[in-house]
């Protein structure tokens, strides 16, 4: 029982740090909060749907066409809501109304487009589940867990091990340091949106299979849950998304299965508070952003 | 009630929601959970004036020491944090009290509580306004609020001018909670009928836009900021069906053009 609570945990978990991660991203390199982040991971769920319902492909296709959707509306993102305040040296808070602002727009033409009612995945195929132990693995957690892994790993070779992820470390660390080194740091600001959108829609597409419920409104729970997971695994830092997402996965379907269901959300913002009370840093962050200029 | 009238009240609604964000924003105490403290006033004042048959004015104010101390708890671990930490955390919070009021049978649950009286009167909001908008307009000139100003500008030096900063930051939570939980109040005696969903994260954001979109340099700022956000959508009627788009361009746009707020003569020391 235990065993397959955690199991179930780490599949939901590895998917909600997808989220949080693209919110590290944009903090790393901004050290600013992308409001309407919570909206491309609707918009990346339902771009996954649309082309199951209408093109009929297949779960892999759609995972791609999601992220590549996402990618392209997260680079709007940033041309439309960000890059503007920033050459004109706004307050930090500035972005926040732009970002909440361009939230209502995309959540209202998505209601335009799909409707308000929450629709799901199509039941194609019969779903097989294997047997572990006492543990059951059915074939669509496998999908999520394995598209989520890759992904995760995919970032993790583009961040560490390429000249794009040194470059966006590099912004990270100091973007006026980076420009005389010869990065341009909008282009990289522009690529990490690309890159933390297109993992809040591949994100989309796995809790939309896993929960088979997508609506307009979903943007605004992901968005603050993937907010607390990003404190939780500490400001910035992408593994301490991957970390805290795992955790927050694990946390909450524990709730589930030991407490009230209805209250498995508090249990994310408990875990927040509690955690922002002992170690304001986060699990694995530095105390630099605490202090500093965040 | 006339169409005008209604427009009216919730104007004054907001203009309470955007001082009571605007105090613990002038100590640069950012909460981005209002909603949470509106929802406290709003159930603890339905309960005592509606069901409990106490005075209206007297479950406002019940309301909103409810919202106060639950401000003092909030403002606890936000002491530990500034700046978009003490954003998410207040989010967080904002989050906890909605899923609270979710599962708490004895107000309803998620089908909300019915049956509050109407008594909400303009002339009650618009007494209301005028004594949070002369408490903020003193508080700035006090002592405490110069404080506040301070700690806002520089924790540190603030610190080291002897300004006692927990004191500040949980004196400015307070208060604006107070002034929260009474909105609240008032909007439940309006509305007539609360539901747990009415408090979700929009209504924080909403709050927040009030006070950034307007400036927080004055108090005239969240005023000019609530206005603006209520009475648009109004105005925008025409264009019905894309009136929320409409709006959120015209933030984009707003936040592009004044970065700093509508009203916001004086640049604020920012990142």
């Amino acid at each position: 029982m235990l065993q397959q609570q955690l199991v179930n945990g780490l599949m939901l978990g590895a998917a909600y740090a997808l989220v949080a991660i693209g919110y590290s991203l944009v903090f790393g390199v901004l050290k600013l909060v992308h409001l309407a982040h919570g909206e491309v991971f609707m918009i990346g769920a339902f771009i996954g749907l649309q082309s199951v319902l209408w093109f009929k492909v297949s779960p892999v296709v759609a995972l791609l066409a999601a992220a590549a959707g996402s990618a392209v509306l997260g680079m709007i993102l940033e041309l439309v809501a960000f890059r503007p305040i920033r050459a004109r040296g706004g307050h930090f808070l500035a972005p926040m109304v732009s970002t909440i602002g361009a939230a209502l727009v995309i959540q209202e033409v998505a209601t335009k487009l799909f409707g308000s009612e929450p629709i799901g995945f199509p039941q194609t195929g019969t779903v097989t589940s294997w047997q572990f132990g006492a543990v059951q693995v059915s074939s669509v957690q496998l999908f999520i867990l394995l598209a989520s892994v890759i992904s995760m790993l995919a970032l993790h070779l583009l961040v560490a091990h390429t000249r794009y992820g040194m470059a966006m470390r590099a912004v990270a660390e100091s973007p006026g340091t980076a420009a005389i080194l010869g990065i341009n740091p909008n282009n990289v600001i522009l690529l990490t949106f690309a890159v933390a959108s297109a993992l809040g829609g591949v994100a989309g597409v796995l809790l939309g299979l896993s929960f088979n419920s997508i609506s307009p409104y979903i943007g605004i729970d992901m968005g603050i849950k993937g907010m607390a997971i990003m404190l939780i695994g500490g400001l910035g830092n992408i593994y301490g998304a991957m970390l805290g997402g795992l955790l927050l996965g694990a946390v909450e379907v524990l709730s589930v299965a030991y407490f009230e269901s209805s209250y498995r959300d508090a249990f994310a913002f408990g875990l927040m508070i509690i955690i922002v009370l002992f170690r304001p840093q986060g699990l694995f962050g530095s105390s630099y952003h605490v202090e500093g200029r965040a | 009630m006339s169409y005008y009238e209604s427009v009216a009240i919730v104007l004054a609604i907001n203009v309470l929601m955007g001082i009571s964000l605007y105090i613990p924003m002038a100590a640069g105490q950012i909460s981005l959970g209002h909603a949470g403290f509106m929802a406290i006033g709003a159930y603890v004042c339905a309960l005592l004036a509606s069901q409990s048959g106490v005075a209206f004015a007297l479950a406002l104010l019940a309301g909103g020491v409810a919202a106060a101390l639950a401000g003092l708890t909030v403002g606890f671990p936000a002491l530990r944090v500034r700046g978009i930490y003490l954003i998410i955390l207040t989010m967080g919070f904002g989050e906890i009290v909605r899923i609270f009021f979710l599962n708490f049978e004895p107000t309803g649950g998620p089908s909300g509580l019915r049956g509050i009286k109407p008594l909400t009167t303009l002339s009650g909001l618009v007494i209301a306004c005028v004594i949070a908008i002369g408490v903020a307009v003193q508080l700035r000139r006090s002592r405490v609020g110069r404080a506040m100003i301070a700690v806002h500008e520089d924790e540190g030096a603030a610190e080291a001018m002897g300004i006692h900063l927990m004191y500040v930051k949980l004196m400015s939570f307070a208060v604006g909670a107070f002034i929260a939980g009474v909105a609240g109040g008032f909007y439940a005696h309006y509305a007539m009928f609360i539901e747990p969903a009415q408090f979700g994260f929009l209504r924080s954001a909403e709050a927040f836009l009030f006070v950034v979109l307007g400036g927080f340099s004055t108090v005239l700022g969240p005023i000019v900021g609530a206005a603006f956000v209520t009475l648009l959508p109004e105005v925008l009627r025409f264009i019905q069906e894309w009136r929320m788009t409409f709006f959120g361009v015209l933030l984009v746009a707003a936040a592009l053009w004044r970065p700093d707020g509508l009203i916001g003569p004086r640049r604020l020391k920012g990142s």
